[in-house]
């Protein structure tokens, strides 16, 4: 909506006196600072998609290799004879250190937010609230660096193997995307007009029976935007990930053995490669992946939003 | 079971959920900070690092995240502001402002390694910026700018529509408008927000791996000439910062206290972003405060 409602009027150029010079270069400064910084913003983005497509595209323009090759192959081996560029392990890996993440993180964000909505709403907001914006605030290495120094060692006592692995992964993902989630739930289920919930206890049910036949349903497609946010979080996260995922480039058979994502083998071979030489190009089409699913995450989001509206 | 054994057995489990995060937060806290705290003293916090020897420190890294953190502020704050009036002043509805949307939404939700190898690509090689603070600073600009123009446009959206309108009743220009009467009203979010966001950047490392490089020249911190490749000043040299020696240690540390050093940064690091978080909600109510006279 233009709320800037004050026009000058036409038809009466006697009774309005003419803006000032001072107040017309005033405008003309706003308005061409702020263009130019969203201009900023603007081709920003348009540079980094065409950059990344153009390198990531040269692996099947240049050096010949299918895309089929690229997304369903077994094998990855840039520098061998014949040089083989199979990314389906990184893939792999990829999705499913976020699906996992996103099924730990999910059920307890809900809880979070449920309890900080509809179970005890004043301790939530004087207590749960600080720890969720904490937990955000943790830098990611520091995630990596706790993962690797008390997650790996648990699960190298518990169970099989060497306590590296997708397990480890996804449950370093789960702790930071579980804010993202969390935050969205509540403001989903603190936004439901209390009609409803109102409607549901004046026909005696109970507090659990509302939260799950009315809240939960109700505010479904909200509740599946935070956990759409929270994948394409986890998805694109790089180094916290690296440091406990073990880095073998193939598909695990266990949740505990080494495997890598698409942000791991970017993080450790990018620095070693020539520019312009085929591993390189490679890695940019792992890159391109990358993007790509952060534009389909994205429209998952607004979709679900667009459902939300309804 | 009854509709009441279920809702207090519902119940209990979502308290205890609840209770488990707090746990969780906590504890790793705690660790965090424990483990690292006997490991911190002047020294480490002051001296350089040693590659292969024990005992090195972390006194570069932190300067250099202290640094490049200004440096970025310097450039993303009047580039953030601009672009969050422009969207909550400026723009009209219509096709157009809701691509723009879509790409600021865009933008704050790519991976950091992406905007990490699009600066390697773009600024340092393409502007032959090289790996420098200022080719990281512009990484983290990119990166941090889609949420500093939310901050903005949320700040923007909460000044009372009489305030706006009362001043351009009295004949001020709209951009007279927002910078003297919308800007001050709306301080203490964008300066909470800002803050906050700073803590982002502070412990950002996977941006940084690619365009501020991970070695540090030895500095020279008598060297104060912004020109001389030693000074600590100097925006074109390559710089490690905090977040990405915590990386590299882990990863590739040789020496022998590696596990310590690690712990060690990492407390320090947490250590900032709680300052950051702390700093960023007391001054947020001092400024509401002395904005709107309220006790």
């Amino acid at each position: 909506m233009d709320q800037w409602a004050v026009k000058q009027d036409g038809n009466k150029p006697n009774l309005i006196r003419k803006p000032s010079k001072q107040h017309i270069r005033e405008e003309w400064v706003g308005r061409v600072y702020t263009a130019l910084c969203i201009l900023f913003l603007i081709v920003t983005i348009i540079a980094i998609v065409y950059f990344v497509a153009s390198r990531g595209l040269s692996t099947f323009i240049k050096n010949g290799v299918s895309i089929g090759d690229l997304l369903t192959g077994l094998k990855w081996a840039p520098e061998g004879e014949p040089a083989l560029f199979g990314a389906l392990p990184f893939i792999f890996g990829s999705f499913s250190t976020s699906l996992l993440a996103a099924l730990i993180a999910a059920p307890l964000g809900c809880c979070a937010a449920i309890f900080m909505t509809q179970i005890m709403p004043g301790a939530g907001r004087r207590y749960m609230q600080p720890v969720i914006e904490l937990l955000a605030g943790i830098p990611s290495v520091v995630y990596g660096f706790v993962g690797l120094s008390v997650i790996v060692p648990m699960l190298r006592n518990i169970f099989p193997g060497q306590g590296i692995g997708l397990a480890a992964g996804a449950l370093v993902l789960s702790v930071m995307i579980l804010p993202t989630i969390t935050t969205i739930a509540t403001d989903a289920l603190a936004a439901l007009p209390s009609g409803l919930k109102e409607g549901s206890f004046a026909l005696g049910a109970t507090r659990w029976q509302t939260i799950y036949r009315i809240v939960l349903p109700t505010t479904l497609p909200a509740l599946l935007t935070g956990v759409v946010l929270g994948m394409s979080r986890a998805f694109g996260e790089a180094l916290a990930v690296q440091m406990v995922i073990g880095n073998a480039p193939h598909i695990p058979r266990s949740l505990f053995e080494s495997t890598s994502t698409l942000t791991s083998v970017i993080t450790l071979s990018m620095g070693n490669t020539i520019t312009g030489s085929a591993h390189n190009n490679a890695l940019w089409s792992l890159a391109l992946i990358l993007l790509a699913m952060t534009f389909i995450f994205v429209f998952i989001v607004r979709f679900l939003e667009r459902r939300n509206k309804r | 079971m009854s509709a009441k054994t279920a809702n207090r057995v519902a119940t209990a489990v979502i308290v205890l959920v609840a209770a488990f995060i707090v746990l969780l937060l906590a504890g790793l806290l705690g660790y965090i900070i424990f483990r690292g705290l006997g490991h911190i003293s002047l020294d480490f916090l002051t001296s350089a690092p040693e590659t292969i020897k024990a005992g090195g420190g972390i006194g570069p890294q932190l300067f250099n995240s202290l640094f490049l953190l200004v440096l970025t502020l310097i450039i993303t704050i009047p580039l953030g502001l601009g672009a969050g009036i422009y969207m909550s002043q400026y723009a009209k509805p219509g096709r157009l402002t809701d691509s723009i949307r879509l790409v600021v939404e865009v933008l704050s939700s790519f991976p950091s390694i992406v905007v990490g190898l699009f600066g390697l690509l773009v600024i340092v090689n393409l502007f032959g910026f090289g790996f420098s603070l200022f080719s990281g600073a512009l990484a983290l600009t990119v990166f941090n700018l889609p949420l500093m123009v939310r901050i903005t446009e949320q700040a923007l959206a909460g000044v009372p529509r009489e305030q706006k309108e009362a001043s351009l009743a009295l004949g001020l220009s709209r951009w007279k408008t927002i910078t003297s009467v919308m800007m001050p009203i709306s301080m203490p979010a964008i300066v909470t927000g800002t803050i906050l966001a700073s803590g982002r950047v502070f412990g950002e490392a996977a941006a940084l791996l690619f365009t501020a490089g991970m070695s540090s020249p030895r500095l020279d911190f008598t060297d104060w000439n912004p020109l001389s490749p030693f000074s600590p000043l100097n925006p074109f040299r390559p710089a490690e910062t905090l977040a990405v020696h915590i990386w590299k240690v882990n990863s590739e540390g040789l020496a022998p206290d590696a596990a310590e050093i690690a712990a060690g940064a990492s407390a320090v690091l947490v250590i900032m972003v709680l300052l950051f978080n702390f700093t960023a909600r007391w001054f947020g109510r001092v400024l509401y405060r002395k904005f709107t006279a309220t006790k």
